[in-house]
């Protein structure tokens, strides 16, 4: 037992510590506050406190629990919502009231709730880590597998279907000369990434029914991709969007130092919004973490970690999950003010020498793997992470370390979201490296001229924006017919397909294939438009075609009648351009 | 696994000891030596050799050391004869229903001569965060009677919205129509103001009491008032007061309280004041690395909590340096509060009163708080396309400048006008002009009305045909 030599803010020094290790956790204080040591000198440790130490003076004990922060991971982590170091909210609600005290432990998951599992490894029989043991139906949605814990191999020498709580062993297994139990769930500690067998490359798009991000920059499954942008440019919206809609098995919503009536909207919204596939809520297959800004700033340095482990424990089961972390710059924040308490000599504007490396050892633990299994097993974990970056300057450190490190950027732009194009996302500045990868996948499952499409797209919004500087200069009206058509295409592709509102029932969700039809529905009139341009008609005249009422509404065309909807359009299209020849 | 609950406060040590200890004042900081075991966060009174008494508070407590921060000024301050007490309490606020109608200063003491606050009840000014799992969704639309914020900007009950003014500007005057006109729709129920003044001037502070006082608003109104003259190191617990009291009528008694912060900017620099005296590492512009977790310990006490009654809508004022949006405090701020009314000296140029400029403004709650049954059905189409058409409207003034307005195409010219008109008719209203949501609309849809309507894009066809009407020819 040791006791605080020192307290200022969130960090405590502690002495008499013996045996301590480097983020080992410990309780200070009367209250019993956890803390986590990050620095050991002699016999002192250094702790940060993940909840508020007003009212620790020196003298007061510290415990060392001799274990590193970690997870626990079982079934009924699903539906939950935790703060950053795994305490879940609503059993925090029901003892402490409406507002966190602090020094209260509370088990992560239900620990009297009895799961139905269903064994299917069979017994006895060699198992490894990741051998899947059995399974317990978690929530309608998902199926949790129970998987041999990392670690741990040898002989099942008993395995039974039953009731179990998670503290009850459901069967046991041998392994050196000793009989170790299993159980439901199993911890893991949050700052080592949970083992894999092998990175795959990235091949398949994870869908998001969000056009500018499918068709143009569109991110893999297991990718990586970053979100920055000013305050009021709609990061928040798009990462709630990603969790409504893209098509992951698991989503996992870091809200990292940010609103806490942002999370209230995810909480009170996912249990009634249906999954896109099954139509069951969107909360059973949804954890959500909360720490929000007002929380303490150590959790909140935890709470990106305890996410991903969380992740990474869904991608061994076999499936695609996707954490976004919203805002990774409030997770730097706190690096940072932990990092000043302990007077470290800063690096770039304040922030410690390790932000980078510390950001670049988050995103790598994304990935499309072969996990730990004996049948190899692929799954992956899909990280978007938002970026607040001081008054929208991306060239900032967290901005920067997390571009070097990602392959999607997504670039918020306040002039866009000033005029309410939403989702504002800048369709010069940002890109995607996956497109390269993810070009056969296009080919064989959606149609073969979907990239070349994309790329003509882009040449167009490209295209106008060089045609904007001269018309800047001498108006619009000095333009050549053929480039006042390149600007009507490129506003077409503003409005009605960039363009999406998140809070539209319809809009707010593109499948793929309708994308598709989308883009070459707008290109094919973009073409018709040049030819009658070619036979003499105007821009002008074009615009006035009342086909561009129905194509400025094709959003609101309903997934089920794609294909005729679609055919009619692009037949009116053709017909009423073809009719528009010089002078008639 | 065993659950601990928390007893609130650290425990007094048996008879406050004074110390006569004092190693070192820097600035507000005071570094007093052989203290046993301060706590953090413990507040301490100073007794100076004049017999003059003040307040402090633990910031940093080591064996043998405890460095206090004065709040207050440290003159008269000297190293032998001024001594320290612990008093083994962190900083509390006696609450009660007689703090309506009250004026306070900077550290909850009356400021109007009347009696103290007695009240049993007691509670701590650095309140507990709010579980996100007890916070009610904000829903219920405020009514403003101003258009641009009614209309495009809609504030919510429980929402943060602060608004970023610069020196010069009418922000004072926003904020007392605010406070006038806030009510819920089809009730006249209002709400009680909160208001905490960080360092403005008196002359400031007097427009404020005497707008309460004409319309009665001071009699459901609680008053801390810190002004430039007064120590700035008050400053940094004057919001917290305030909060607490707002907390206490909100939670405790079931009303509804607006609190009004002003101005922030003074808030965050006695925040740096203190920072610097510590010699802590800056971070962007001399301001403590933890700003931004300061600030949401402020404005994160806004809210809705299920289950009871009362509701906290903050309206914090900070005045951006040089107008400049990408400073420190206006861009943290921004990142925490739940949109911007973003005042414009363009408009103010213009004689728009009032000057808000609706483009880079934002409500981020008005999804929640607009439609059928709250609102109108319209709303958010109108919204969105009046701020579609002024933006372009805008860019069509600048690029008229350049090129002439007979350069631009027949569209283009309309959109023009629509943003003259939007200025002109929808922005510019009286400060006693209490609009309500269905003229505001309505006023929003006879400027629309001048774009054909093929540019309406953002609104759904029904809502076109019920409530478009015909521009009259012009």
């Amino acid at each position: 037992m040791g006791s605080v030599a020192r307290v200022s803010g969130p960090v405590v020094i502690a002495e008499g510590l013996a045996e301590a290790k480097m983020y080992d956790v410990v309780r200070v204080g009367a209250l019993g506050l956890v803390g986590e040591i990050i620095r050991l000198v002699g016999d002192t440790a250094t702790v940060q406190v993940y909840e508020d130490t007003t009212g620790v003076r020196p003298g007061d004990p510290v415990e060392n629990t001799g274990q590193a922060l970690s997870v626990e991971l079982g079934p009924g982590l699903l539906t939950s919502i935790y703060d950053g170091v795994q305490r879940p909210l609503d059993v925090l609600k029901q003892n402490l009231g409406d507002f966190i005290t602090r020094g209260f432990v509370a088990p992560p998951l239900n620990e009297t709730k009895r799961w139905a599992f269903t064994a299917t490894a069979s017994v006895p029989s060699e198992v490894e880590p990741g051998t899947i043991l059995g399974t317990v139906q978690e929530t309608p949605l998902i199926l949790h597998k129970i998987l041999v814990p990392p670690g741990v191999a040898g002989t099942l020498e008993s395995l039974q279907s039953g009731t179990y709580t998670i503290r009850e062993p459901i069967g046991s297994v041998r392994t050196g000369g000793e009989s170790r139990p299993l159980y439901l769930a199993h911890r893991w500690v949050v700052r080592v990434p949970r083992p894999v067998r092998e990175k795959l490359a990235p091949g398949i798009p994870l869908v998001t029914g969000q056009r500018v991000i499918d068709t143009f920059f569109p991110v893999a499954k297991g990718g990586a991709a970053c979100i920055p942008g000013p305050f009021g440019s709609g990061k928040t919206v798009t990462q709630q969007q990603l969790a409504k809609w893209a098509d992951s098995d698991v989503v996992v919503y870091v809200g990292c130092g940010e609103r806490g009536n942002e999370m209230t909207e995810v909480l009170a919204t996912f249990p009634n919004l249906p999954d896109p596939k099954s139509g069951r809520p969107l909360m059973e297959r949804t954890i959500l973490i909360a720490n929000t800004s007002n929380m303490p700033v150590a959790a909140r340095e935890a709470s990106v970690y305890t996410g991903i482990t969380i992740a990474e424990y869904y991608r061994d089961m076999g499936y695609n999950v996707a954490l976004m972390a919203d805002s990774t710059s409030r997770w730097a924040e706190a690096m940072r003010e932990i990092s000043g308490r302990l007077e470290e000599m800063p690096g770039e504007e304040g922030y410690p020498a390790y932000l980078g490396r510390r950001v670049a050892e988050f995103y790598e633990r994304a990935g499309r793997v072969i996990t730990l299994s004996p049948e190899g097993r692929p799954g992956s974990v899909t990280v978007v992470g938002a970026v607040s970056p001081p008054g929208g300057d991306f060239s900032e450190p967290v901005s920067q370390n997390t571009l070097r490190v990602t392959r999607v950027f997504w670039a918020l732009d306040a002039a866009l979201a000033s005029r309410r194009h939403f989702p504002s996302i800048n369709w010069l500045q940002s890109y995607s490296l996956y497109v390269g990868d993810l070009e056969p996948w296009y080919r064989a499952e959606l149609a073969n001229d979907f990239v070349t499409l994309r790329q003509k797209a882009l040449e167009t919004l490209q295209k106008e924006a060089e045609l904007q500087e001269i018309v800047q200069l001498v108006g619009v009206d000095a333009l050549p017919e053929r480039e006042k058509a390149v600007l009507d295409v490129a506003r077409m592709l503003r409005e009605d397909y960039l363009q999406q509102s998140a809070y539209d029932d319809v809009d707010t969700y593109t499948s793929i294939q309708k994308q598709y039809r989308m883009l070459r529905t707008i290109l094919a009139f973009g073409e018709r438009e040049l030819e009658a341009i070619g036979r003499g008609a105007t821009v002008a005249e074009v615009q006035k075609l009342p086909v561009r009422q129905r194509l400025a509404r094709m959003k609101w065309i309903p997934e089920a009648e794609l294909g005729p909807q679609f055919d009619a359009l692009e037949a009116e299209m053709t017909q009423s351009l073809a009719a528009l020849s010089g002078g008639a | 696994m065993a659950v601990k609950g928390e007893t609130p406060g650290p425990a007094a040590p048996a008879v406050p000891v004074d110390y006569r200890t004092i190693d070192r004042v820097t600035g507000p900081l005071l570094f007093v030596r052989d203290v046993a075991n301060a706590a953090y966060g413990e507040i301490v009174e100073i007794r100076l050799p004049n017999g003059e008494r003040r307040q402090g508070q633990v910031l940093d407590s080591r064996k043998g050391l405890a460095i206090v921060q004065v709040f207050g000024p440290t003159m008269g301050m000297n190293l032998e004869r001024t001594s320290v007490k612990f008093l083994g309490e962190v900083a509390q606020l006696a609450v009660s229903d007689a703090m309506l109608g009250r004026v306070f200063n900077g550290l909850g003491e009356p400021r109007d001569g009347g009696p103290r606050i007695v009240s049993e009840t007691r509670l701590e000014i650095v309140g507990n965060a709010m579980n996100p799992y007890s916070r009610e969704e904000p829903s219920e639309f405020i009514q403003t009677g101003i258009s641009t914020i009614d209309v495009n900007n809609t504030l919510v009950r429980g929402q943060k919205l602060p608004i970023f003014s610069g020196a010069g500007l009418p922000h004072n005057q926003i904020a007392a129509q605010l406070v006038r006109q806030a009510k819920l729709r089809d009730s006249s129920e209002g709400f009680a103001v909160v208001f905490a003044a960080m360092g403005i001037t008196s002359e400031e502070a007097n427009y404020f009491l005497k707008e309460f006082e004409s319309t009665g608003a001071l009699e459901r109104a609680v008053v801390f008032l810190n002004l430039s003259s007064d120590p700035s190191m008050e400053r940094v617990v004057t919001p917290r007061m305030a909060l607490t009291a707002a907390e206490f009528l909100a939670y405790e008694r079931d009303m509804h309280i607006l609190v009004v912060l002003t101005d922030m900017t003074n808030y965050c620099e006695a925040l740096r004041e203190v920072a610097s005296a510590r010699e802590e590492v800056p971070g962007r512009r001399g301001y403590p690395g933890y700003l931004y977790t300061d600030l949401a310990t402020i404005y994160e006490r806004a809210g809705k909590i299920h289950g009871r009654k009362g509701s906290i809508t903050q309206l914090p004022i900070l005045t951006m340096p040089a107008d400049d949006v990408t400073h420190p405090i206006p861009d943290l701020t921004g990142y925490i509060t739940e949109g911007q009314i973003y005042v414009s000296r363009e408009l103010q140029r213009r004689g728009v009163y009032p000057p808000i400029d609706v483009l880079p403004s934002l409500s981020r709650l008005m999804n929640q708080g607009i439609g059928p049954k709250r609102t109108r059905e319209d709303h958010r189409g109108v919204a969105d396309q009046l701020f579609a058409a002024y933006a372009t409207g805008k860019d069509q003034r600048a690029l008229s400048a350049i090129v002439g307005e007979e350069a631009l195409s027949a569209v283009d010219r309309i959109y023009l006008k629509v943003a003259d008109r939007f200025e002109t008719e929808f922005v510019n209203q009286r400060p006693d002009e209490d609009r309500t949501i269905d003229q505001s609309l309505d006023l929003g849809w006879s400027i629309l009305s001048e774009l054909p309507e093929t540019e309406l894009k953002r609104i759904k066809p029904e809502f076109i045909a019920k409530y478009r009407r015909p521009s009259a020819p012009s």
